[in-house]
């Protein structure tokens, strides 16, 4: 069974952090990720830079353009991760923009992933529609699990066609924002939680978008399996460095 | 061969939308109503009226006599610099501007490089009474000066845009990411055609009356609807997708496309898609792009604010590769060159951008019975801080 199944299984709510690949040093992709699992976290999504991520606010879009500006390439990642089950547990998930996976080849990038171990990947860019129609063989063929997101949005038919497209987990976005841009959540936002959590989909949904501390992470997961944190956390690696992760990962759980 | 987007937003194999989720629904409503509108005769009335009364159009189809004497051939020149606002961009705005209207959006948002763009939105927004809010390159506001006090002029808040290169392409950026944040009452006018589906389709479709008027203008003046060749700058492609949309199916009619090569296709400093570029996404469009073997985007180089968008829209894409349109690359060189030289000979001064298309005629030889459309697409008074520096004049 695929890692990410198998931590949904678990009685608990899911803390995922997300951080870009080769920030804020080349070589800290690694030790980031043996830290986060030593302190906790459940789920890591890998970010693979981008020179024009579309859908992220100032915070990761810096990281990523800092990430490049260091010599991070899809590449360099793979080889970084080459040993990375030697170490740790945790499913590990990929998350970046289309072009870069398009240009190493969708078929020879989810083979790497297989041999790595990635359990799944989130490609904002690449819509559900497509992906059925022209991937979804390939990433069913290396054990993959694609996460699509929703917003509140989304309506209730599409939710239910990328519920039946996704065999994992679905990425809930809290807010019609990019990233980084919302902290906190109001009453329109408990009100989407909850009709959400009324469908009763097929995937437990996590909940990502504005969530950066103990507050909102315990408000997310009222509602939903487990919240994915991204800027509050590059914030944090840029502020306090690799070594703070410890106090960051223990104030929320 | 159809060089038509088909049902599903491709032309052959370029274009689709490969939009975030966040996406989906401003995109999705205006491709289920983008043809309903633009067919109501309300509409159309409303638009022609505008091209009309407001642009100036028709535009005129002059056969350039000078010219035609030096080459040897016959050559004529669509004058979509004699538009309101100095080129082909606002025929796209006011059409975009009565779909926003019936979409009953409220607030306006667009991108701009040179600011040719953003003059034109921020224009069609003045006529109108919408809020304004353009994005442009940190970059190309201290480049293009005088087209930010133009659009500020106009009522429009120039937002800068300060993350990747700080040019065109990530002001397109901070565009979509505007959108993504105010998905209800925003709507984006996108000034290429160039995006996600359905918005290539849906600005060439706009664009479209300049090929329209050449079939009728060109009828009246040489009793055929079709010259020999039509020729036109691409940058994203706005104005060439115009000028070809009525003879894409009209085979005899040979089409050139002129990109921009900056300081030569192989120099490192080009805008040269078509000849640099390989199969990628951006801005939501699956299209020829410049870009590392890494997939990340490249910043490409043009003398010409308006040629230096790393990708090429995906119709343009398609023409390339089914070979339906010839691609040919001037340097800055010979496109500046040209801009002296269609001044002195034809007493007309184009934007750089523009420029360019007019080398075709150094670089193909035509028959003295061809028919030789190039588009104006612009008038060169934004450019003249250009000309004045490359020519110490």
């Amino acid at each position: 069974m695929n890692r990410i199944n198998k931590k949904l299984q678990e009685d608990k709510k899911l803390l995922s952090i997300y951080f870009s690949a080769g920030y804020p040093n080349i070589n800290d992709t690694v030790q980031i990720i043996q830290d986060l699992e030593k302190n906790g976290v459940d789920m890591i999504e890998i970010g693979l830079p981008f020179s024009d991520p579309l859908a992220d606010g100032p915070t990761i879009q810096e990281s990523s353009t800092q990430a490049l500006y260091n010599g991070m390439t899809t590449k360099l990642l793979f080889e970084q991760l080459a040993t990375i089950r030697e170490t740790v547990k945790i499913p590990l998930i990929i998350m970046g923009y289309f072009n870069p996976m398009l240009q190493y080849g969708i078929e020879a990038f989810c083979k790497k992933c297989a041999e790595i171990g990635i359990d799944g990947l989130i490609i904002p860019d690449l819509p559900v529609g497509i992906y059925a129609e022209d991937y979804k063989a390939i990433f069913e063929k290396y054990g993959l699990i694609n996460v699509f997101l929703i917003t509140p949005q989304t309506s209730a038919e599409r939710i239910q066609f990328i519920d039946s497209v996704s065999n994992g987990f679905i990425y809930m976005v809290s807010s019609a924002s990019v990233t980084g841009s919302q902290s906190g959540f109001g009453i329109s936002q408990e009100a989407y939680f909850k009709r959400i959590a009324d469908m009763n989909l097929k995937n437990p949904q996590i909940i990502g978008f504005g969530i950066s501390d103990k507050t909102s992470f315990n408000q997310a997961t009222q509602y939903a399996k487990g919240a994915i944190i991204g800027s509050a956390f590059i914030k944090n690696l840029t502020e306090n460095g690799v070594g703070s992760i410890e106090r960051f990962v223990g104030d929320i759980i | 061969m159809s060089y038509h987007v088909n049902e599903k937003g491709f032309y052959g194999n370029f274009g689709g939308a490969f939009i975030p989720e966040m996406l989906y629904p401003n995109v999705e409503e205006l491709r289920q109503n983008y043809l309903k509108i633009t067919a109501e005769h309300s509409f159309q009335e409303e638009f022609r009226d505008l091209l009309k009364d407001y642009v100036g159009r028709p535009t005129p189809l002059y056969f350039a006599e000078r010219l035609s004497k030096e080459y040897n051939t016959k050559v004529y020149l669509k004058r979509e610099d004699l538009c309101h606002t100095g080129a082909h961009k606002v025929n796209n705005t006011i059409g975009q501007i009565l779909v926003a209207k019936k979409l009953g959006k409220t607030r306006i948002i667009a991108e701009t490089g040179a600011g040719q763009h953003g003059v034109a939105t921020a224009t069609v927004c003045a006529l109108m009474g919408l809020e304004c809010i353009v994005y442009m390159g940190e970059v190309d506001i201290k480049r293009q000066a005088p087209n930010v006090a133009r659009m500020k002029m106009l009522g429009a808040e120039v937002r800068p845009a300060t993350s990747g290169s700080k040019t065109l392409k990530d002001a397109t950026n901070e565009a979509i990411r505007d959108w993504i944040n105010n998905p209800e009452n925003t709507y984006y006018i996108i000034g290429s055609v160039v995006g996600p589906h359905p918005y290539p389709d849906m600005v060439a479709r706009f664009q479209a009356v300049i090929s329209e008027e050449i079939k009728q203008q060109l009828l009246e003046k040489e009793g055929r609807e079709n010259p020999d060749y039509v020729v036109a700058c691409v940058g994203g492609g706005s104005n060439a997708a115009g000028a070809f949309y009525h003879f894409l199916d009209d085979e005899e009619v040979k089409i050139i496309a002129v990109e921009a090569a900056g300081l030569g296709v192989n120099s490192g400093e080009s805008a040269a898609t078509s000849a640099l570029g390989k199969i990628g996404v951006i801005h939501g469009s699956k299209t020829l792009l410049m870009q590392s073997t890494d997939g990340q985007i490249t910043e490409p180089y043009s003398i010409s604010a308006g040629l230096d968008y790393p990708g090429v829209g995906p119709m343009h894409a398609h023409l390339f590769e089914s070979k339906r349109a010839e691609f040919i690359a001037i340097t800055d060189e010979d496109a500046m060159n040209w801009g002296i030289k269609l001044s002195k000979t034809e007493g007309i001064i184009p934007a750089i951008e523009t420029a360019h298309a007019f080398a075709v005629l150094d670089t193909k030889k035509f028959k003295p019975t061809d028919i030789v459309v190039i588009n104006l697409s612009g008038r060169g008074d934004k450019d003249l801080n250009t000309y004045i520096d490359y020519f110490k004049l």
